[in-house]
C-alpha cells in the first residue's frame, strides 16, 4: 500500500469546518495532509471522486457486537467489518454482552479483539448497573480509566429512579461521562410485541404503547434536572418523546438523543407481513410518530441518527413472532437508509445527516478523532460515498448475521471507500482484509 | 379466491357467498348413511396442531375424510420452541411428504402467515393467537344464515374478552363484510380502544344493547384474565357482563344465541340459557363440517359448479 492517497475532485461535506465544495483531500500517514482545489498527485495513489461525496468516518453511539458471548450472532471482528462496509470508523458496542461489560476486565478485552481486527475504533459502553441488574452501581471510575465514555444498561432503563439519580449524580466525578438510557417502563412493555394501535389489535399482537417510553423518559429528564447529570436517551421511538426533549433542551438541561435508521423508515402498518425482523425494541411505531422523529432529527432535537445493530441467529429470528428476539442489524445499509429516505426525498439536508451520523455522536462519545473536521494534521478517518447508486439490500453481508428489516429494499447511496487512520480499510466498496 | 385462508379479510363478499352456498351442498352429504364424497381422493391434508383443540381438529378431520382426502393430523402442545424442532423445519418437512393443504392451529398470531412463506401447500388458519379464527366465522355466518335466512341489516353483538378473541376479530370482520350492524360488549379493558376502525360500535352496557339484537354472540371468558386485573373477580364479571336467565328476556323473540365453545357455564352464559331452543351452539358444530369441506373444496382448486355433481 502507497504511503500516500489523494482522492480527486470529490465533493467534501465536512460540517465541522463548514465546508461543502469540491476538492482533492490528500492523506498520508494517518493523516490528513491537506484540502484543496488542485493537489500534486507525484507519489499518492491517485483515487478518482469524481460524483463522490467525501466526508468524515460515520460513528456510531449504539451497537451490538455480542462479543463475549454470542460470537455465532456477531464477534468484535466482523461486527467491525460490518461497520467499516458501511462507512463507519468508529462504533461503541453496548454493554449487554455474557459476561456484561460492567468491569475494567471486559472493557480490555473488547478493545482488545477491536485493536487486532484494526477495521475501526471502538468505544465499549460500560453498565451502569453490576450485571445490568439495576441494583448496585458497577465501578464507574475504573471503567472511565479503561476509556469509557457512555454507560448503559441498555436493553433495559435502570428502573429504580434513586438509582438513576445516584448514577447521574456520581458520574459528575469524571469530565464529560454520559448516563445513556433505554427508556422502556417494564411494567407497560410487559408481553408487547410491536406498537400498540389499530394494527397491534387488528393482527392480535400484544401491543406496546408508546407510553412505556414517555414515561420513562419524562422520569430520566426530571432527573436529570434534579441532578444536572449528563443525560443521553437511546433510539427514540415516540412524537411525545420527541417533544419532551426539544422542551429539556430549551431548558438548557444536559441531554442528547438519538434515533435510528428503522424508525425513520417504517411505520407499524408494515408489521401486517409478521416480518419478524421488523420485531424491534422500541417497537416501530405510527406514522405520526415517524415524522415527529424526521422533524426532531432535522432541528437537532436528535442529536444522531444510531443503528442499534443487533445481530441475532436466523433460527431465532425464522421463530413465531412472539418467540424472535428484537432487533434488526443496520450497521451496512444505515448510510444508505438515511440518504433514500431522508436526504434524497428532501427531508433531510446531506450536511445536517452527515453531522447525525459521524459529528455529533463522536462528540457525545468524546471520540476527538473522529468526526472532522477534515483538515491538515487531523487523524484520517473518512468516508467516500456514491449518493446515487442504487443497490438492493441482500445477503452476504459482512456481518455474521442477516437479520435485516431492510432485506430486499432498494436503496441509494453506497460506500466506496472507507478509510480508518489512513488506511483504506474499504476501496471500491470492497473490505480490504 | 385466493391460496390461503389466513383471514376473513382474505375473502371478498362474494367469496363468503360462494363458501356458503358450497357448504349448503355438502351439508346434505352429512345426512347420508355413506358420509363422504369423492372430491378429494388422492390429496393429503395436515392438521398441524400446536394448541390443543379437540372440537376444531375433529371437525377439520371429518371435513377431510368426507372429502376422501389422505388426513394427516399432527398434534404437539406449545410451541415449537417448547418442541425442539422449528416451526419452518416442521413447515419443510410436511412438503417434503407432499402435503396439498396445511390446517394450522397455534398459539402465536402470525403463524399461518409465515407458514406460506415456507410451503408451496394451501394454509388454512384454524385459529391463530389472538389473530384470527376465519373457519370459525364461516360456520358462524353460514349458521345466522341457515336460521335467520340472511345476514345482511342483522344487529348482532359479540360479547366478552374481545381482545384477546380470535373469535370476535374473524367474525366481526365478517358480519361487517356482509352487510350486518356489529356492536362489541365488555368491560373497556377488554375493548380494543381501536376496534370502532373495523366499523363496529362499541358498548359497555350488556343491558341497553340486548333488546335490540337479531344474535347475541358470547365469548368465552378465561380464569386467566382476572389475575392479570383485567376485571377484579369472575363474580364481577357475570354479573355485568354474563348471559343470564334474568337477562335473556331481554332479547327479542327469534334472536340467537351463539357461544364458539367451549362454554364456561356459569360465568359468560348460565346453563339453562345455554340449552334454550335459540340457542344454536350445537348447530353451529355440525355447520362447521361442511363449512370446512366447503373451504378444502374450493382452496384445493374445486370450482363449485362441479359440488352439485360430486355432492
Amino acid at each position: 500500500m502507497p504511503e500516500k492517497l489523494l482522492f480527486r475532485g470529490a465533493r467534501v461535506i465536512d460540517p465541522a469546518s463548514g465546508r461543502d465544495a469540491v476538492a482533492d483531500v490528500l492523506v498520508s500517514d494517518g493523516l490528513v495532509g491537506a484540502v484543496a482545489q488542485r493537489i500534486d498527485p507525484s507519489g499518492a495513489a491517485v483515487l478518482d471522486c469524481d460524483g463522490l461525496v467525501l466526508g468524515p468516518g460515520l460513528v456510531d453511539l449504539h451497537t451490538h457486537l455480542r462479543e463475549p458471548g454470542r460470537e455465532d450472532k456477531e464477534t468484535v471482528e466482523s461486527g467491525c467489518r460490518a461497520a467499516a462496509a458501511g462507512g463507519y470508523t468508529a462504533v461503541s458496542p453496548m454493554a449487554n454482552t455474557d459476561p456484561v461489560a460492567d468491569t475494567a476486565a471486559v472493557v480490555h478485552e473488547v478493545r482488545a479483539l477491536a485493536a487486532r481486527a484494526g477495521l475501526c475504533d471502538v468505544f465499549p459502553v460500560g453498565a451502569i448497573t453490576k450485571g445490568l441488574e439495576g441494583e448496585a452501581m458497577a465501578e464507574l471510575g475504573e471503567m472511565v480509566e479503561a476509556g469509557v465514555r457512555v454507560f448503559s444498561d441498555d436493553g433495559r432503563c435502570v428502573p429504580n429512579a434513586r438509582v438513576l439519580r445516584n448514577a447521574l449524580t456520581y458520574a459528575r466525578t469524571f469530565d464529560d461521562v454520559v448516563i445513556a438510557e433505554h427508556c422502556e417502563d417494564a411494567s407497560l412493555a410487559e408481553g408487547g410485541q410491536m406498537h400498540e394501535g389499530y394494527y397491534s389489535y387488528t393482527l392480535g399482537l400484544a401491543g406496546q404503547p408508546r407510553e412505556a417510553e414517555e414515561v420513562v423518559v419524562g422520569r430520566d429528564l426530571a432527573i436529570a434536572r434534579l441532578t444536572g447529570g449528563r443525560l443521553h436517551l437511546c433510539h427514540l421511538s415516540s412524537a411525545g418523546s420527541v417533544e419532551m426533549v426539544r422542551r429539556a433542551k430549551a431548558e438548557g438541561l444536559r441531554v442528547t438523543a438519538e434515533v435510528t435508521p428503522h424508525h425513520l423508515v417504517f411505520a407499524d402498518e408494515d408489521l401486517v407481513s409478521y416480518d419478524t425482523n421488523l420485531k424491534v425494541n422500541p417497537p416501530i411505531r405510527s406514522a405520526e410518530d415517524r415524522d415527529a422523529l424526521h422533524a426532531g432529527l432535522a432541528d437537532g432535537t436528535i442529536d444522531a441518527v444510531a443503528t442499534d445493530h443487533a445481530p441475532h441467529a436466523v433460527e431465532e429470528k425464522e421463530a413465531e413472532f412472539d418467540h424472535a428476539p428484537p432487533g434488526t442489524i443496520g450497521l451496512e445499509t444505515a448510510l444508505a437508509v438515511v440518504m433514500t429516505e431522508l436526504v434524497l426525498s428532501g427531508r433531510l439536508a446531506l450536511a445536517r445527516a452527515i453531522e447525525a451520523m459521524s459529528i455529533a455522536p463522536a462528540r457525545i462519545l468524546g471520540a476527538a478523532d473522529h468526526g472532522g473536521p477534515i483538515g491538515p494534521g487531523r487523524p484520517a478517518n473518512l468516508v467516500v460515498f456514491d449518493p446515487a447508486s442504487e443497490w438492493v439490500v441482500e445477503p452476504p453481508f459482512a456481518s455474521r448475521s442477516r437479520n435485516s428489516a431492510f432485506l430486499g429494499r432498494t436503496l441509494r447511496g453506497r460506500v466506496v471507500h472507507t478509510v480508518y487512520r489512513g488506511e483504506l480499510v474499504v476501496s471500491e466498496g470492497k473490505t480490504q482484509r | 379466491m385466493k391460496k390461503h385462508l389466513l383471514s376473513i379479510n382474505d375473502l371478498t363478499a362474494e367469496d363468503v357467498v360462494r363458501i356458503l352456498d358450497t357448504a349448503e351442498s355438502f351439508r346434505e352429504v352429512g345426512t347420508r348413511v355413506i358420509k363422504k364424497v369423492p372430491a378429494l381422493r388422492g390429496r393429503t391434508v395436515v392438521n398441524l396442531f400446536y394448541e390443543n383443540s379437540t372440537r376444531t381438529r375433529i371437525s377439520f378431520e371429518l371435513a377431510a375424510k368426507r372429502l376422501s382426502a389422505d388426513v394427516i393430523n399432527f398434534s404437539t402442545g406449545g410451541s415449537s420452541v417448547a418442541k425442539g424442532e422449528s416451526l419452518k423445519d416442521t413447515a419443510l418437512t410436511l412438503q417434503a411428504m407432499g402435503a396439498d393443504a396445511i390446517v394450522i392451529r397455534h398459539s402465536s398470531s402470525g403463524s399461518p402467515h409465515q407458514l406460506t412463506k415456507w410451503v408451496k401447500a394451501s394454509v388454512l388458519n384454524a385459529g391463530d393467537g389472538t389473530h384470527e379464527h376465519p373457519t370459525q366465522a364461516l360456520l358462524d355466518l353460514y349458521t345466522i344464515r341457515e336460521r335467520l335466512g340472511r345476514i345482511e341489516g342483522l344487529r348482532a353483538a359479540i360479547i366478552g374478552d374481545v381482545l384477546h378473541s380470535r373469535v370476535a376479530r374473524s367474525l366481526s370482520f365478517g358480519l361487517v363484510k356482509m352487510g350486518a350492524e356489529v356492536t362489541l360488549v365488555g368491560p373497556p379493558t377488554l375493548i380494543p380502544p381501536e376496534a370502532p376502525a373495523w366499523g363496529v360500535q362499541v358498548s359497555h352496557d350488556i343491558d341497553s344493547v340486548l333488546p335490540k339484537l337479531d344474535v347475541c354472540y358470547m365469548l368465552r371468558v378465561q380464569r386467566e384474565r382476572q389475575r392479570q386485573q383485567y376485571f377484579p373477580s369472575v363474580r364481577e364479571y357475570s354479573r355485568l357482563f354474563g348471559l343470564t336467565r334474568e337477562r335473556v328476556g331481554a332479547l327479542p323473540e327469534g334472536a340467537l344465541i351463539m357461544h364458539p365453545g367451549p362454554m364456561n357455564r356459569g360465568i359468560e352464559i348460565d346453563s339453562d340459557v345455554a340449552d334454550l331452543p335459540q340457542a344454536v351452539i350445537e348447530a353451529q358444530v355440525t355447520n362447521g363440517i361442511a363449512i370446512r369441506m366447503s373451504l378444502l373444496y374450493l382452496l384445493l382448486g374445486g370450482t363449485g359448479e362441479e359440488v352439485g355433481e360430486v355432492a
